[in-house]
């Protein structure tokens, strides 16, 4: 820590942050410049047959994952924030217990329960004896299914903005508008809506980012997208240049929404007149209408998270003899391993980053610090593509070089190895500590530091005594949201992971690619249990920003 | 006996730009300072350059006798032996009153610094709050605790930063009364900074006003508004209007309201235009008075009355009268002049209040 603030020379730290933002921008920049190579062959081919699937399937699969997010996500943040129904404080947090579960463990579940062999198929025969052919049935397995099953997991990012944009407006527009002779209904289309409707943009972007991301679901259910064409080109038609230059399109999209999301959220800055909260006058809702939002919101708990939960449980305890043995263990440690390391290597370059930008925040390092914390739209697959080309044209130059003067070879360093799985859990993660650590270091302000240093007290001291009590909590927090988002990470650790190395979720993927749909509930359920933990850290969070609205 | 604070010709910038520049003043052990001056004037780098945290572009600081900055040399705030209350109060949310009290005290052990830390506590009116945290204090008692737990290592000087911005405006020359006991109890050194003058006149031995990064005049609350040095200080201290004039042969100044006499502040020579400073309470009310004057405005402010009179030659003056002297507008009232320290300054293009 330099003694006056405001010399913004050059200094070792500086450097430092510049260099961790450039090596942390490499996959993306590398998956850039394949928009620029020239097409060769076999995406000519590609051109010809399946990109037009690719663009439409995921096309239709966005427009679908929108009309559910938007449909479940802005009614229950409705019903919640600004309705009074018997349960209502209940759903209030537990409507986002569905962010606990990854796409494709939901998808495995539902798979299990709706397919022909499933129990609810299986009843239906009983029941009415019909046999095979003789009916109709929804088949889960499709586009349709994976819009659903996204849906279903998603809807909790639209409605906590849009839950948080209801609340902050409820006090200057509402009350006019319910003196002006408007019921729950008006007040919601005519002035609500209308209002909130940059923060759910926000909130649908940030879903539509996961859905392109996301590579389990659609790859089980049989939907050809972008993802899974990257994984098929690669290793299916081995040309790791036309698997970049479909990630390469792949990231334009997600750059789209980055660009809707960033500027719904400035917007949405602008419709919060004022910072004053008091306790809400919420519209009470007569028997009819409380059971028509008792049946939206329980709908929303019961098949986003109950069922699929249940269904989780029920397998389990039916298949733990199986399962329960030594390779579950070592998938366990091999996750803890994982996301452990990944989520303390985060910790300490969002510390190394932050403290830089509090120090020494000149423009370069405000901007590289923002370019280290892009990383979390993109897509883990577009990340691999882009961290496996220059790891393997490392490790061949270098084992070139060593056998050409050496006379060795010095195999696989970086790729193929635990190396390369951490830097892209680092690329895709750091955002999540980052922001963590700068929301807490934000709120020690600067005259804190200065207090102590006028009380005769050192840059350590001052770390020791004022920082880290301060920042406990959010460095805490910072560790499990990341050590959980790499729990459940799918195709980036599918693609790197060194060989035969197995994690919960590539190990679940495994088992329901082979239809033993039970046997992977072990490894879901886990992921499941722990991913409930930030969901309950959200869900206090937000109980207590309420008390300390109404105190 | 060195002073306990002697600031010598000192200057701080940012970058290129000067922010203050040729800045004087000490002060003696157990006096009480305070630089005064409107937003922007310079006064809080100034003191953050007394407390280490900006450095020196020109001039010297000592503390007791110790050189503290010069430029390219500055002593980091840790070693310098100051204490610094600020504008936000900055107590540590995780600590307890008396916890952040005994932040600094950490020469002194067990018993001893429990015995300090209460003795400050009960001193500001706070004794049995040691547990509390300071969300749980109001605005005045926090702005205590902040302020005994930068005494309560008995610095060289304690320095204030609108230490009293963030209170009710009622609250703020009460407390900064109530501060200045506490200091004189504990014969504390300290220098303030402030915009609002009551808070300078209620708190301080000694005021410094500050204007576009020069310090203007060093001295008491009354000499400042009784013989303001320039017109920066004129303008910015106490209310009043300027009033033009002429110097005649014999040494009076001649001026729409009649010959004034006096001992002049500044050297006038016979024949200058000038302009005389008038203040609210120059300019005396009296019935019996055959100079009568237009009442244009009047404003109550409780015990008085601030009239504003028209002269004969269009222009206004201020007039502060016992508000059972309740006069109409339009009405004329009787008033003379009473000026001890008739002050002038050369004649301006524009020049109002």
């Amino acid at each position: 820590m330099t003694g006056v603030p405001g010399s913004s020379r050059f200094s070792p730290w500086s450097g430092g942050v510049l260099l961790v933002a450039l090596l942390l921008s490499i996959p993306v920049l590398v998956v850039v410049g394949y928009l620029f190579e020239p097409a060769g062959e076999v995406w000519r081919h590609l051109a010809q047959t399946v990109l037009k699937d690719y663009v439409l399937n995921s096309l239709l699969l966005m427009v679908g994952v929108a009309i559910g997010v938007l449909a479940l996500g802005v009614s229950t943040a409705w019903l919640t924030s600004m309705c009074q129904f018997p349960g209502r404080a209940l759903f209030e947090w537990a409507l986002l217990l569905p962010m606990a579960i990854p796409a494709y463990i939901i998808a495995y579940t539902y798979t299990g329960l709706f397919d022909f062999a499933g129990p609810v198929q299986s009843a239906l025969r009983s029941w009415t004896g019909w046999g095979y052919g003789d009916y109709w049935f929804p088949e889960i397995r499709s586009l349709g299914g994976a819009a659903l099953m996204l849906s279903l997991v998603l809807y909790p990012y639209v409605y906590l903005l849009a839950r948080a944009a209801f609340l902050s407006q409820s006090i200057c527009v509402l009350d006019v508008s319910r003196t002006l002779g408007n019921g729950p209904w008006r007040s919601f289309f005519s002035v609500a809506l209308p209002m909130a409707r940059p923060a759910i943009v926000a909130g649908l972007s940030l879903a539509l980012m996961e859905t392109l991301a996301d590579y389990g679901t659609v790859q089980y259910f049989g939907v050809s997208t972008f993802t899974t064409g990257i994984f098929r080109t690669w290793f299916g038609l081995n040309n790791a240049a036309a698997a970049a230059q479909l990630a390469a399109i792949l990231l334009l999209a997600v750059f789209a929404l980055i660009v809707l999301e960033r500027g719904s959220r400035r917007q949405a800055r602008y419709h919060h007149t004022t910072q004053r909260h008091q306790a809400l006058n919420r519209f009470q809702l007569d028997w009819r209408q409380a059971g028509l939002a008792l049946l939206i919101c329980c709908g929303a708990l019961l098949f986003g998270f109950l069922l699929p939960a249940g269904q989780l449980l029920w397998w389990a305890l039916t298949t733990a003899e199986e399962n329960l043995d030594a390779r579950f263990l070592s998938l366990i440690g091999h996750s803890l391993l994982l996301a452990g390391g990944a989520s303390l290597l985060a910790l300490l370059l969002a510390l190394f980053l932050g403290y830089g930008k509090r120090l020494h925040g000149s423009w370069p390092v405000t901007l590289a610090v923002r370019a280290a914390g892009m990383g979390y739209a993109i897509p883990g697959t577009v990340i691999a593509v882009g961290v496996m080309i220059p790891f393997a044209a490392f490790d061949n130059a270098l084992d070139q070089w060593v056998r050409d003067h050496l006379g060795w070879s010095s195999g696989l360093l970086l790729s193929g190895t635990l190396v390369a799985l951490l830097f892209a859990y680092l690329v895709r993660f750091l955002a999540v500590s980052l922001q963590t650590v700068e929301a807490g270091l934000g709120k020690i302000r600067p005259t804190l530091d200065e207090v102590a240093r006028s009380l005769g007290t050192g840059s350590g001291e001052i770390v020791r005594r004022v920082h880290i009590p301060l920042l406990k909590g959010s460095l805490m927090t910072a560790l499990l949201l990341v050590f959980v988002d790499v729990l459940k990470e799918l195709p980036a650790t599918l693609i790197l992971r060194p060989f035969n190395y197995n994690t919960l979720a590539v190990r679940a993927y495994e088992l329901a690619s082979d239809e033993r749909l039970a046997d992977a509930s072990y490894a879901s359920l886990a992921i499941v249990m722990v991913g409930i933990l930030p969901v309950i850290l959200l869900s206090r969070s937000i109980t207590r920003s309420r008390h300390a609205a109404t105190a | 006996m060195p002073q306990q604070l002697e600031v010598i010709n000192a200057g701080v910038s940012y970058g290129a730009q000067p922010v203050v520049r040729g800045v004087s003043f000490e002060l003696a052990r157990g006096e009480i300072g305070c630089l005064l001056g409107p937003s922007g004037c310079g006064k809080t780098s100034l003191l953050r350059a007394i407390a280490g945290f900006e450095p020196l572009s020109e001039g010297e600081i000592l503390l007791h006798g110790r050189s503290v900055s010069r430029p390219g040399s500055t002593l980091a705030p840790e070693k310098r032996r100051v204490g610094m209350v600020f504008q936000d109060f900055a107590l540590y949310p995780h600590l307890t009153v008396a916890q952040n009290v005994a932040f600094g005290l950490r020469g002194l052990k067990g018993r001893l610094q429990k015995k300090r830390v209460d003795e400050l506590l009960e001193l500001v009116d706070l004794g049995g709050r040691q547990k509390d945290y300071p969300h749980q204090l109001s605005g005045g008692q926090q702005q205590r605790v902040a302020l005994i737990r930068a005494m309560a290592p008995r610095p060289d000087i304690l320095l204030l930063d609108e230490p009293f911005s963030g209170l009710d405006i009622e609250l703020r020359e009460q407390v900064a009364r109530q501060v200045r006991t506490i200091l004189k109890q504990e014969e504390a050194t300290a220098l303030l900074v402030t915009h609002d003058q009551l808070e300078a006149f209620a708190l301080a031995d000694v005021i410094g006003v500050l204007g576009e990064g020069r310090l203007r005049q060093w001295d008491s609350g009354y000499d400042l508004y009784h013989k303001p040095g320039d017109r920066f200080v004129a303008d910015f201290i106490g209310q009043g209007v300027m009033v033009p004039g002429r110097v005649t042969a014999d040494g009076c100044v001649e001026t729409a309201i009649g010959c004034l006499r006096g001992l002049f502040m500044q050297e006038v020579e016979a024949g200058q235009r000038v302009e005389l400073l008038l203040r609210p309470d120059d300019v005396i009310h009296d019935d019996s008075s055959s100079f009568r004057l237009e009442v244009v405005d009047k404003v109550f402010q409780g015990a008085e009355y601030l009239y504003t009179l028209r002269l004969h030659d269009g222009s206004d003056i201020l007039c502060l009268v016992q508000s059972h002297h309740d006069h109409a507008i339009g009405e004329a009232i009787g008033v003379r002049l009473q000026v001890e320290h008739p002050v002038t300054f050369p004649l301006q293009s524009s020049g109002n209040n």
